[in-house]
């Protein structure tokens, strides 16, 4: 496989999202949300009568953390979905499988592009949403809580992990959408299941700490391995070609 | 260049191309006429290598159909113009160039300069930073075109270049693909349109799920359909007619004041016709030679093979 033709379509694919103004939007205003909203959050409940107390703060703190994984599941299906379903719409695909560029080099570009934009938008995000919080909890902890393990696990690992599963979960669901709208709904099913994980630690089912996060990472890794072979398999060239359009 | 020997797709139960065998010379224009439906599409698509074959074999160049080693090969030295133009509409004319020169490892500066080179013999040069989902049909169409080029393929699939195009444009992508075949690449144009096929191609196959026939446009004229002589007359009445079946063994049809008389032979054979309907009292106003054409010949094999 040659990472410099995976790179020419991820490149492109890129360009093209920088003038879909849907995705631009898609990009900034989740982890804007998330960063800045969530902080104030704290900030409003910590400034209630009785305030937030020192135990419950650091398991808010945690799972709030968590909302970047569901952004991590969802706003890469914006960007695959489009990337392949896309492709489908503008009736493309015929001579790019003309090319000389494998499935695999195709289906790697295709995954960059919907992987970069989204965990870089996410990470950025991320580093305003731990400098605010650690803003508005200082005083109440009488210590900085961010950047810690938890927050770690979930940005390095299980981020990844999740922008992944979304991503193979959409080259699936894109093989029979024919819209990209009706390819991101169902894309979006994808973070359900980590949704239901943020509830049930909000309603103490489950508590966020470094062991359950790596059950859940193991979890995803799975799914990632099983979604792989079943994603390669639904991107090959006659498939696509003959089935897809 | 290409090479087919019995070539053969199936989907499922349905049998899309069967027993192909042709050859295209380098450097040639290839035809392939047929209705819609009938496997253009899915041969040209086989010899890209876009789909398997089912059963047969196929190279182009020495590179054979359906190995996988050989697959990147022949996408190397090919290129295709599929019938929807698939362009990216977000990107403009220099960047959906530019990706397809980059993919076909073009080197930048000889991609730069056949990007120029190719939109302004198309006479888009001008419009190269526009994006080209605000093109007209027929410019998009040059624009793919042109994104076949870049790259300089020794062999370059068409199909149907010019269906869905105005008079204009179909003449503009005519004419360039007679430029591009006097530089020496071999082409091979699906098409139902016979009056391109016969501008444009040096040898023209009629497909029907089966290759039907195949030559040069004057062959197939020659070949296939017999001349017919035409002549009107001051007035067609049943009596003459009887009376010239009775001396003329041909099939004549009758269409208003004209007779239209199948012949072998026309200098050996038209004297003795217009004796005869002098001889039974017919006026002659003219009489035409029709040549058959192309059109003549596709629709009288096609229909054969109903």
């Amino acid at each position: 496989m040659r990472i410099s033709k995976a790179w020419i379509v991820a490149t492109k694919d890129m360009r093209v999202f920088l003038r879909k103004k849907y995705a631009i939007y898609s990009l900034v205003l989740f982890p804007l949300i998330v960063s800045v909203g969530l902080p104030l959050v704290l900030r409003f409940a910590g400034a209630r009568q009785g305030g937030l107390s020192t135990t419950r703060l650091p398991i808010l703190m945690n799972a709030f953390s968590f909302f970047f994984l569901l952004g991590a599941a969802s706003l890469p299906t914006l960007l695959a979905s489009y990337s392949l379903v896309g492709e489908k719409i503008e009736k493309s695909l015929e001579p790019l499988l003309a090319a000389p560029i494998t499935d695999s080099e195709l289906l790697l570009g295709k995954s960059i592009a919907a992987f970069i934009p989204p965990v870089g938008a996410i990470y950025i995000g991320s580093i305003v949403f731990m400098a605010l919080a650690d803003l508005v909890t200082h005083n109440t902890l009488g210590y900085l809580y961010f950047p810690n393990w938890t927050i770690g696990l979930v940005l390095l690992l299980m981020v990844p992990l999740s922008a992944i599963l979304s991503i193979e979960w959409c080259v699936i669901v894109s093989s029979r959408a024919s819209d990209a709208r009706a390819a991101q709904m169902q894309g979006l099913f994808i973070a359900l299941p980590l949704a239901a994980i943020y509830v049930a630690s909000e309603v103490g089912a489950i508590s966020l700490d470094t062991k359950t996060l790596l059950i859940i990472s193991a979890a995803i890794l799975a799914a990632d391995i099983i979604l792989f072979f079943l994603s390669t398999k639904t991107f090959q060239r006659e498939e696509i070609l003959t089935k897809w359009t | 260049m290409i090479t087919v020997e019995n070539l053969t797709k199936k989907f499922g139960e349905v049998t899309a191309v069967e027993g192909l065998t042709f050859q295209v010379k380098e450097g040639e224009v290839f035809g392939f006429l047929g209705p819609n439906g009938t496997g253009k599409t899915t041969t040209i698509r086989m010899l890209c290598c876009l789909i398997s074959k089912t059963s047969g074999e196929a190279k182009i160049a020495d590179y054979q159909i359906g190995k996988p080693a050989d697959s990147l090969q022949i996408r190397k030295m090919t290129s295709l113009v599929p019938d929807n133009v698939g362009l990216y509409s977000d990107l403009t004319a220099f960047e959906n160039l530019d990706f397809y020169g980059k993919l076909y490892e073009s080197p930048e500066e000889r991609r730069k300069e056949n990007i120029e080179r190719f939109l302004k013999m198309l006479g888009l040069w001008e419009r190269k930073d526009t994006r080209a989902g605000s093109f007209s049909k027929g410019m998009q169409q040059k624009l793919a075109l042109a994104r076949a080029l870049v790259h300089e393929p020794k062999i370059l699939f068409m199909d149907e270049p010019t269906a869905n195009l105005d008079p204009e444009s179909s003449k503009t992508v005519r004419d360039f693909i007679l430029e591009i075949k006097k530089q020496g690449r071999t082409i091979f144009l699906n098409t139902h349109n016979l009056d391109e096929a016969q501008r444009v191609c040096d040898r023209i196959g009629i497909i029907k799920t089966k290759l039907l026939t195949i030559g040069s446009p004057e062959q197939l004229r020659e070949s296939l359909s017999r001349p017919k002589t035409e002549i009107r007359l001051a007035q067609v009445s049943e009596a003459l007619v009887s009376s010239l079946r009775k001396i003329v063994p041909n099939k004549i049809e009758v269409s208003d004041d004209k007779l239209i008389i199948d012949v072998n032979d026309p200098d050996k054979e038209n004297p003795t016709i217009i004796t005869a309907i002098t001889s039974a009292g017919g006026q002659i106003r003219e009489v035409t030679q029709i040549v058959p054409t192309l059109e003549d010949v596709y629709l009288q094999i096609v229909k054969e093979t109903k």
